[in-house]
């Protein structure tokens, strides 16, 4: 494996809404074994950013690459099944099936034979074994038969990224996967990262700074839809823009 | 299928198979209607309970399936249900397929919308034209028959036969809801976008499900038609489309046996409230007691007749017994 395999790469990306540019020629890569995180102040523009590199909003020009090839006009459902999984900021789940289905049904996609019609969705092999691993991974082997509906946030926040992983990407895009949690479960989420960093590139947007400085490899700052800066996390700590946007100093 | 629901769906079809022994040839006709009226409703289940299209034009198939099978049954001598049932299914199927494809690219209200103006339009196309002999309708003058097995003009028949498609269809869609293509269409009704981010095309799962529904419903209009024995544009009007949905949320939203039992509630508030027996002079009003009725069950049993056995349960011992399974008050427990 390449440690330093580009796999997602987003060139000049910009997205306007009539005459208010929500992200301004925004450029990053990610690499496979890293955490790069986006931070910026509220509306910097860093879920759409998200949005566009997941496909569910098209860019009003740039590009994106995915392992190298031009993704830019593929749907959202395409890219997934290229590899790119994203989880929401809001939790986005489903509540009425246990949490076992979650990830059955995420893992779903990979195989989905629809015209299997006569055949029961628990007899795919496949699904359900990736789903019986990312239900492990993410910690919630005894939650499995619980309406999902029910668990706490912070367990949903896990499924989340279960749900994500039962896909089996390589790249992940993740939302906010701390909001709202309690240091604890911060806790957890961040040695759950931590372990997936080996083998994917996961984009992290995020408000904890702790965290964000305590797990990234790489950090990207936003100001109103532009990057002011760029680069490891003492770069960023040290950086005068980044000051004077974040503190007001002169 | 749970235990349950297999033995409730067991013994309805049962009753259902056994009735003809003791029934009145009212009661036969009676019976053999709401069954037909039983497929439109699981018809519509699919697209509304089972992937959260809700469909306002659904009479519209129906009508196309019953039209096509009196429009293609030759004048002088009996079709075979060998041909005529599938092509009047695959017409009303067609029909769907372009009805689908264009208004599944709107969502919600809209989706309500457009369906309905579809639906509309398909019912002038047959009252205003001279293809469909107009408001009269068409008489049929043979029913089809199966070689010497099958005589559809013999109420019995037609009622065994109604039968048999009913239990076609719920085993169908039973099959097909818990089928990976099934899962994939409850996703969607639940949370689309999380759909699309794992990576399913969402739209011709939509498409494939209102296909299916619609062709459905044209094997409901076939049955009508050849029961009756004559089709008009009523069949086609909004309100039939009202009443098939109101069926379904009666029965219980996203149940097959939901759309059963709200098939033949709906029939029976309909003769209550129509019988003069019980009314009187009163009965010439029965929308209005039919109305009333319908409000106060949607208020009282949210999640319809399916869902009566289980709110009686939470009521006696529900509060004693928080928990998983509860009335939301559940208060997941961590793991030890």
């Amino acid at each position: 494996m390449n440690p330093t395999e580009v796999l997602l790469r987003a060139k000049e990306l910009t997205r306007r809404w009539g005459g208010l540019v929500a992200v301004d020629r925004v450029s990053l890569a990610l690499e496979r074994g890293t955490v790069h995180a986006v931070i910026g102040t509220n509306g910097a523009g860093k879920s759409t950013l998200i949005n566009m590199l997941s496909g569910e909003l098209a860019p009003s020009s740039g590009r994106v690459e995915l392992m190298g090839q031009d993704v830019t006009n593929w749907s959202q459902p395409q890219r997934a099944r290229a590899a790119l999984g994203r989880s929401y900021q809001r939790n986005t789940i489903y509540p009425s099936f246990t949490v076992f289905e979650n990830c059955r049904l995420a893992a779903q996609a990979c195989t989905p034979r629809p015209w299997a019609w006569w055949q029961d969705a628990r007899q795919c092999q496949a699904s359900m074994a990736r789903a019986q691993t990312s239900v492990e991974r993410a910690g919630l082997t005894e939650l499995c038969e619980l309406q999902a509906g029910m668990l706490s946030h912070g367990q949903k926040r896990q499924l989340e990224i279960a749900m994500c992983l039962a896909t089996h990407p390589q790249v992940l895009l993740l939302d906010e996967p701390l909001a709202g949690m309690g240091a604890e479960e911060t806790e957890r989420m961040l040695m759950l990262l931590e372990e997936l960093r080996g083998r994917h590139a996961i984009l992290l947007v995020e408000h904890d700074m702790d965290a964000v400085f305590r797990i990234s490899d790489c950090i990207t700052v936003m100001v109103n839809g532009g990057v002011i800066a760029s680069g490891t996390p003492d770069f960023v700590r040290n950086s005068d823009a980044v000051r004077q946007a974040y503190l007001g100093e002169p | 299928m749970k235990r349950s629901k297999f033995l409730f769906a067991l013994c309805a079809f049962a009753a259902l198979a056994l009735f003809p022994l003791v029934a009145e040839p009212y009661g036969i006709d009676r019976v053999t209607k709401i069954m037909v009226f039983g497929v439109f409703a699981l018809s519509l289940q699919l697209l509304v309970g089972g992937t959260g299209l809700v469909c306002f034009g659904q009479a519209a198939f129906f009508g196309v399936g019953a039209y096509a099978s009196v429009l293609l049954s030759p004048p002088d001598a009996p079709a075979s249900v060998l041909w005529l049932l599938p092509v009047s299914v695959l017409a009303a199927a067609l029909v769907a397929l372009f009805v689908g494809a264009l208004s599944l690219r709107t969502k919600g209200v809209y989706f309500i919308m457009v369906t309905l103006a579809f639906s509309q339009m398909a019912f002038y196309v047959v009252h205003d034209t001279p293809l469909g002999g107009g408001t009269d309708g068409i008489y049929l003058t043979h029913k089809p028959v199966l070689g010497a097995l099958l005589d559809l003009e013999r109420p019995q028949t037609m009622y065994a036969f109604t039968l048999a498609c009913l239990a076609g269809v719920f085993g169908l869609l039973a099959l097909l809801l818990r089928s990976r293509f099934g899962r994939a269409l409850d996703g969607i009704r639940v949370n689309e976008q999380r759909m699309r981010a794992t990576g399913f095309s969402t739209y011709p799962y939509k498409l494939a499900a209102f296909v299916i529904s619609g062709g459905l419903a044209g094997l409901a209009g076939f049955l009508f038609a050849m029961k009756d024995g004559f089709v008009n544009p009523e069949l086609m009007s909004w309100h039939v489309s009202g009443e098939v949905l109101i069926m379904i949320i009666l029965g219980g939203l996203g149940h097959l046996r939901g759309a059963l039992l709200g098939a033949f509630a709906f029939a029976l508030l309909q003769e209550f409230f129509k019988s003069e027996a019980v009314f009187g002079d009163f009965a010439k009003h029965w929308h209005l007691g039919l109305g009333l009725s319908i409000i106060a069950s949607v208020a009282l049993l949210p999640r319809g007749l399916v869902g009566l056995p289980g709110q009686l349960v939470a009521r006696m011992v529900g509060r004693a017994l928080p928990g998983p399974g509860g009335r939301g008050q559940g208060v997941p427990r961590e793991p030890h």
